[in-house]
């Protein structure tokens, strides 16, 4: 069992809510993004996106595009980005999935991409432009590997299109709350509700809703729908306003403990 | 040789629907209604009617006896697109798109532009069938094209600045495709180039094959045979592609696609991404991209703001990789100097963007016998590059 599925059958178990939080690697440096992980571990975080800066983030909002930018000019690459991992998984088995764009894994090379992915502990990948009409390049390399990879559902997706999608993923579907860009809108619970739903007809996959999400309120008000709850922009955001003093981590993770105290204690109804 | 694309937008090894899945479903709304409109009479005559009545098609295919005999070698035909409403070929391709997004229902468009030639293109469409119309445009080149910028103004567009990135095409396309995902239910993307994801590529090209087609008709009665060899500017690729596909299945007709150099290929200053880039992914299709090691896009330069994309499209790629084409580069100065020559010998002022086919052209005729026959694809007018005339000195040589 991959420890992305086995995260959500513990948290099954459990009865209880994934919090999955997304951050820009190398924002402000790779040496930082390594303490913030670590910081959300240790703060109950239970899957992390480790994002991929790329120089033409077309699926991501402001604050996801400035961090892209700042991590580039800082230096970060792929493959910095995969030795950092290595070094989290000698003190960490926190789930971790790589989320971002196709070019520069194309760049590095797909199945020197999965060999390496897989040697360093990477769980899965999410590459927002990889739909399943092109995905087989690359998945059969990652399958061999042994990495998930995660499928993006939006409220435009059809269920027909879900069905396909269904059956080619693994770990989780990713449910996209809102037709827009990352951290850009507040998505409505009651669509929220009604596509999940349309997803849970077709696959027994855990279902991760994210893009718009930004307040623990928010967080409660929708993980009674859903196993799981995607933040990004505002721990980005976070990490952009605390950059550089010295209790960054604990702020990011002080928030991140919020939100899973707020996705803990529900149930639905209330 | 195989009709391209395949079922699923690809040319061989390129092209493709890379894209976001929330745009997976308007893209296969997109395709489904442009295939059927493509076989629908009523559509085509509608289409024809446009080109030929709005815009002013068919455009003359001009012998340039000056241009030729100046040259001394092979005849010079030039392809007058420059002679189209708004001056440029653009118009063919938003004529049609707004059409079919007129047909699918959809009450408002929008577009990306560089030069601006396409959103005025789009602004013009738009204005003539009753469209909202948004063009989204870099803040660089908001400042480099004003005359265009006012332009989509008084058409009615609102011109929507991109200050990301360097403020130039890539980050007006990047911009444009998160705004559609926001807006796609009753918003058609009207895009510019045979780029973006399948089926655009295809689209936009058959919207351009008009060029070629009449082309292969007035060159047969000027001359009673095809000609040796068709020379074309390529950014994007939809005024190369226009006047090449038609001739895809000539074995006698070369194909030669002329990139931007720029300040030179080995300055790094330049958008010559078949010539000096590697096959990447960016803006829904695979196709040559100028790109560093890691995989991140470079910004392109060159002269001519309408070439100053870093990728190219993916069926360019595709004649590349065969040899169906070839990809030839033209610098900045050449283009000056072409855009000058050409002004002088034939009263014709081209667009820098064609600048750079009508200098290949001037290389490659000395080099043939006065028998061989070349046809240059005069994409658009020159008088949006008067402000760049000024700021190069070049006034002061007049």
């Amino acid at each position: 069992m991959s420890r992305i599925e086995e995260k959500f059958s513990t948290l099954k178990e459990e009865r209880s809510k994934a919090l999955i939080a997304y951050l820009t690697a190398g924002d402000p440096s790779l040496e930082t993004t390594k303490e913030i992980i670590l910081g959300l571990d240790r703060a109950g975080v239970d899957i992390l996106e480790i994002g991929v800066p790329f120089s033409d983030p077309t699926a991501d909002g402001p604050i996801i595009q400035a961090a892209s930018h700042r991590a580039l000019k800082a230096g970060a690459t792929l493959s910095g980005i995969l030795d950092m991992i290595e070094t989290v998984r000698d003190v960490s088995e926190i789930p971790i999935v790589l989320f971002g764009y196709y070019n520069p894994i194309l760049s590095y090379g797909n199945e020197r991409f999965a060999k390496r992915a897989r040697e360093v502990g990477v769980d899965g990948i999410l590459v927002v432009d990889l739909p399943p009409e092109e995905s087989k390049e690359l998945k059969k390399y990652t399958d061999r590997a042994g990495i998930d990879c995660i499928s993006l559902i939006a409220p435009t997706s059809t269920d027909e299109r879900i069905r396909k999608i269904a059956r080619d993923a693994g770990g989780f579907l990713y449910y996209i709350s809102i037709t827009g860009v990352t951290g850009t809108a507040k998505p409505q619970v009651s669509d929220i509700k009604r596509d999940v739903e349309r997803i849970r007809a077709v696959t027994t996959l855990p279902v991760a809703v994210g893009f718009g999400i930004s307040t623990p309120e928010q967080a409660r008000e929708i993980a009674p729908h859903a196993d799981g709850i995607v933040i990004g922009s505002a721990f980005v955001r976070l990490i952009e306003e605390n950059s550089g003093t010295n209790n960054m981590v604990n702020i990011v993770a002080g928030y991140a403990k919020e939100v899973k105290q707020a996705i803990s204690d529900t149930r639905p109804g209330t | 040789m195989k009709t391209m694309p395949d079922r699923k937008g690809h040319f061989g090894a390129f092209g493709g629907r890379y894209a976001a899945e929330t745009l997976m479903p308007a893209l296969t709304e997109l395709e489904e209604a442009y295939r059927k409109a493509k076989k629908d009479p009523v559509f085509r005559k509608e289409l024809a009617f446009y080109l030929r009545e709005y815009s002013g098609r068919e455009t003359p295919l001009y012998f340039a006896k000056g241009l030729t005999e100046k040259m001394g070698g092979a005849k010079i035909y030039l392809k007058r697109e420059d002679l189209n409403h708004t001056g440029a070929h653009k118009i063919n391709n938003t004529l049609g798109q707004a059409l079919l997004a007129r047909r699918m229902g959809k009450t408002k468009v929008m577009a990306e532009t560089g030069a601006g030639q396409h959103g005025v293109a789009t602004a013009t469409a738009a204005a003539l069938f009753g469209m909202e119309c948004q063009v989204f445009m870099g803040e660089e080149d908001i400042h480099r094209q004003a005359p265009n910028v006012l332009r989509m103004k008084i058409l009615g567009a609102t011109v929507v600045p991109v200050s990301s990135g360097t403020g130039t095409l890539k980050d007006a396309m990047n911009e444009a495709m998160r705004r559609w995902v926001s807006q796609v239910k009753d918003t058609f993307y009207i895009i510019g180039s045979t780029a973006g994801p399948h089926p655009y590529p295809m689209m936009v090209r058959d919207f351009q094959t008009v060029i070629g087609r009449e082309t292969k008709r007035q060159i047969l009665k000027h001359e009673g045979r095809f000609p040796d060899v068709l020379v074309a500017c390529v950014g994007g690729g939809s005024n190369a592609m226009g006047i090449f596909w038609p001739f895809r299945n000539d074995p006698g007709v070369e194909l030669v696609g002329v990139e931007a150099a720029g300040f030179g290929i080995a300055t790094g200053k330049h958008a010559a991404s078949i010539s000096a880039g590697r096959i990447g992914v960016l803006h829904g299709n695979k196709t040559y991209l100028l790109q560093n090691e890691s995989g991140q896009i470079y910004d392109a330069y060159s002269i001519a703001a309408g070439l100053d994309y870093p990728g190219i499209g993916p069926e360019h790629s595709h004649f590349h990789e065969t040899g169906r084409a070839g990809y030839v580069t033209i610098d900045d100065d050449e283009a000056l100097e072409a855009f000058m020559f050409l002004s002088r010998c034939e009263g014709i002022i081209p667009a820098m963007e064609s600048a750079h086919a009508i200098a290949y052209a001037m290389k490659l005729a000395p080099t043939l016998d006065r028998e061989k026959i070349i046809v240059v694809n005069l994409s658009g007018r020159g008088d949006k590059d008067l402000g760049i005339i000024e700021e190069r000195g070049e006034g002061g040589r007049l």
